[in-house]
């Protein structure tokens, strides 16, 4: 039983991240190697990654800062969605591309407020919660989207001085749009604050034994209310990305089940910042290995089979290394007072 | 209770108890949408009579609605029996796609049998399919902790991509002039009927009625059902019990995508007559809606299977003639799920009469979420 409270991250971090890091520096070598190989393909296999993990990393922050509390959350593909659509409406008829990323995410608070009122409040089942907001953006979005509606323009890369300018790290890691940006900084800021503040601590006490955070003066409640509307604002993000980052418009259902695969993410990472942002990278690379593969055409192989590879992958590696992975305590369990 | 003193009284006030609810939830889930369809300017009266006609208003339509209700039933007991047994199956739509592929594959490759061996023939060929789809999740749990809602999201996007490849490359239907990617046009002695005259009765149907009458014995009536609920409420308590956790997990998840299999297979014998990749998209995702919609309960998601289908049945009328978008079906879907899992209507109820709110039977299904099986 070593290691099974997730205290803090500091105990021995290396050896309790030893997967990771072993994998971390695996990847860092095979990079340079392509790299020294063929720079151009590397480039856009890993601008790729980034690009694919965006999205996939803040729906898993939004699973699991509702989770770490006690809440789950899968609703995430909904309100990644809403948070797509509304994002995109605000565009066409404004044209201000930061009212309209604002717009995403409070749409995605407010669907956050509506999962906490339902599973909180009215101490409803959590899958159906979630269930309810996935239908209910699904028909938002058919019924009020007008085919012909234009948007006006989208994020552009915005390189950072002369960062952007060190080979391959610079034009990969330092000449992104802004919502690339803002996500990594969301990763260490939530790893921050879930591990290292007061509000974390308290958070993670909320999620493992409510009744004990009662007790001390926690109000669960409003920790849950909060925490679940933190991670609606950042799959609302997610929606705008894909919206106004990476598409420029709106397709329906165009967050395609990602919502889903953030949750996968979530768990993969074990309900924590930094391997969640791991595990996005990961399956982030396998989508840009795979866009790669299938326009470089690998020979006989059926275009089919290289499509499986993302998810895979993901099961290979989840059933061959990760194993067992612990769930706060206390989630999908309605809070009654005493 | 007193007023329940004759015989037949008290079931029936239990049945108008069961049904008054959630009928309420769907009045007012329609009122909620009609308010949607006046802000558009539409006219809610007539896009709900065309909703209506379009599901019930012909013996057509009726049985259009059967028909749309039929995978629906399929997928929805699917899920809801996974639920029983303590596990989510997200992946009912990967086991449904492989369940439609192989009863294709089967009812066009297989020739020369009479109908009534070749149509249970492709059935069960789907079942299996589904059935082992299912049953790797399962197994992977088990034997290497890998969380089912991970796997069965994986499985699903590896069955989208599978099943399209058996269409496009060993099964595809090589007919001249065809640049679909399909399986070619299953035999007639494997197409499953429609009983009684042109409108009638999908055998279909009956089949699945028929799969909701076995989930509930099965749950109700038998050993392995019982284990599978005790499993389901508490693997260790269940472990403790001498029960083996890990035989029932598997042979859970088996069952489940063997449901959604035959889902698949009823699918593409009964409507389609062939495997097309994309003509069975959001039948397993529809499942998970109409088993939480049914409160997990077989006979319950007969009856939402039967109003999703229905909704879906007339959707198209309500667009053709009043111009109003079937997506107003999902926004009242997910509006009826709120009122039925809130359970607001009784509670409001209760507090009327001033009796205080006694917590009914009400369904937690995400405490399973985190248990480690």
């Amino acid at each position: 039983m070593e290691a099974t409270l997730p205290t803090t991250a500091q105990d021995n971090f290396f050896y309790r991240h030893r997967l990771m890091v072993g994998l971390l520096l695996v990847i860092g070598v095979i990079v340079a190697v392509a790299h020294s190989q063929e720079p151009r393909i590397t480039h856009a296999v890993l601008s790729a990654t980034l690009r694919q993990s965006t999205p996939l990393v803040l729906g898993a922050l939004c699973g699991l800062w509702g989770e770490r509390t006690g809440v789950i959350n899968i609703g995430i593909e909904g309100q990644m969605l809403l948070g797509a659509f509304i994002g995109f409406l605000v565009n066409v008829f404004t044209g201000n591309l930061f009212l309209a990323v604002s717009a995403g995410i409070l749409m995605g608070v407010l669907l956050g407020l509506l999962l906490a009122f339902m599973s909180v409040t009215l101490k409803m089942d959590q899958i159906i919660g979630g269930t309810v907001i996935n239908i209910l953006a699904l028909g938002i979005t058919g019924y009020f989207y007008q085919q012909g509606l234009t948007t006006q323009g989208k994020l552009q890369p915005l390189p950072l001085g002369p960062l952007a300018d060190i080979p391959l790290i610079g034009p990969v890691l330092f000449n992104n749009p802004p919502i690339t940006y803002l996500t990594l900084f969301l990763v260490g800021f939530s790893h921050y604050l879930l591990f290292y503040s007061r509000w974390g601590l308290r958070s993670r006490a909320v999620g493992e034994h409510p009744r004990a955070a009662d007790t001390v003066g926690i109000n669960v409640y409003l920790m849950r209310y909060v925490n679940v509307m933190f991670g609606g604002g950042m799959a609302g993000l997610a929606g705008a990305f894909l919206s106004l980052e990476a598409v420029g418009t709106f397709e329906r259902a165009m967050t395609n089940g990602r919502g889903f695969l953030a949750l996968a993410v979530m768990i993969f990472g074990k309900w924590t910042p930094l391997g969640s942002w791991g595990a996005a990278l990961l399956v982030g690379l396998t989508y840009a290995l795979n866009t790669q593969f299938q326009f470089l055409g690998l020979g006989e192989i059926p275009p089919q089979f290289m499509g499986t590879l993302p998810y895979l992958i993901t099961i290979i590696v989840l059933a061959v290394f990760v194993g067992h992975a612990r769930p706060p305590a206390a989630e999908g369990i309605p809070y009654e007072k005493e | 209770m007193s007023l329940g003193s004759g015989s037949w009284i008290a079931p029936l006030r239990r049945f108008v108890a069961a049904i008054s609810l959630p009928l309420l939830s769907i009045l007012i889930a329609l009122l909620i949408g009609a308010l949607v369809i006046m802000i558009d300017e539409g006219s809610p009266l007539e896009a709900y009579r065309a909703l209506f006609h379009g599901a019930f208003g012909t013996q057509a339509a009726i049985q259009r609605t059967m028909e749309k209700a039929t995978p629906l039933i399929f997928s929805g007991l699917a899920v809801a029996f996974a639920f029983k047994g303590g596990l989510f199956n997200i992946g009912a739509q990967g086991q449904l796609l492989f369940g439609a592929a192989t009863a294709g594959i089967v009812g066009y490759i297989v020739t020369g049998l009479p109908a009534i061996i070749h149509v249970p023939l492709s059935v069960l060929a789907g079942a299996l399919a589904g059935a082992l789809y299912g049953a790797i999740p399962g197994a992977l749990k088990r034997f290497r902790g890998a969380h089912e809602v991970i796997t069965t999201i994986m499985l699903n996007y590896i069955a989208i991509n599978l099943t399209d490849y058996l269409a496009t490359g060993p099964f595809r239907d090589t007919t001249p002039g065809n640049i679909v990617a399909r399986t070619p046009l299953i035999e007639d002695s494997a197409r499953i009927p429609v009983l009684g005259d042109a409108p009638g009765i999908p055998l279909g149907f009956v089949l699945a009625l028929l799969a909701g009458l076995f989930v509930w014995w099965l749950l109700a009536r038998t050993t392995i059902g019982f284990e599978i609920s005790t499993v389901g409420r508490s693997p260790h308590a269940a472990q403790y019990a001498g029960i083996r956790v890990t035989a029932i997990v598997i042979v859970t998840m088996a069952l489940s995508g063997a449901l959604a299999g035959i889902g698949g297979a009823v699918e593409t014998l009964g409507i389609f007559g062939r495997y097309q990749p994309g003509f069975n998209v959001g039948l397993g995702f529809d499942g998970i809606t109409v088993a939480l919609l049914g409160k997990t309960h077989p006979v319950g998601v007969i009856f939402s299977a039967l109003l999703v289908g229905a909704m879906r049945a007339g959707a198209p009328q309500m667009q053709f003639s009043v111009g109003v978008r079937p997506d107003i079906i999902d926004m009242v879907l997910a509006i009826i799920l709120f009122f039925i899992a809130a359970d607001l209507i009784r509670r409001w109820l209760v507090r009327r009469r001033g009796e205080r709110v006694v917590e009914g039977e009400e369904i937690m299904l995400s405490t399973g979420w985190g248990q480690q099986a």
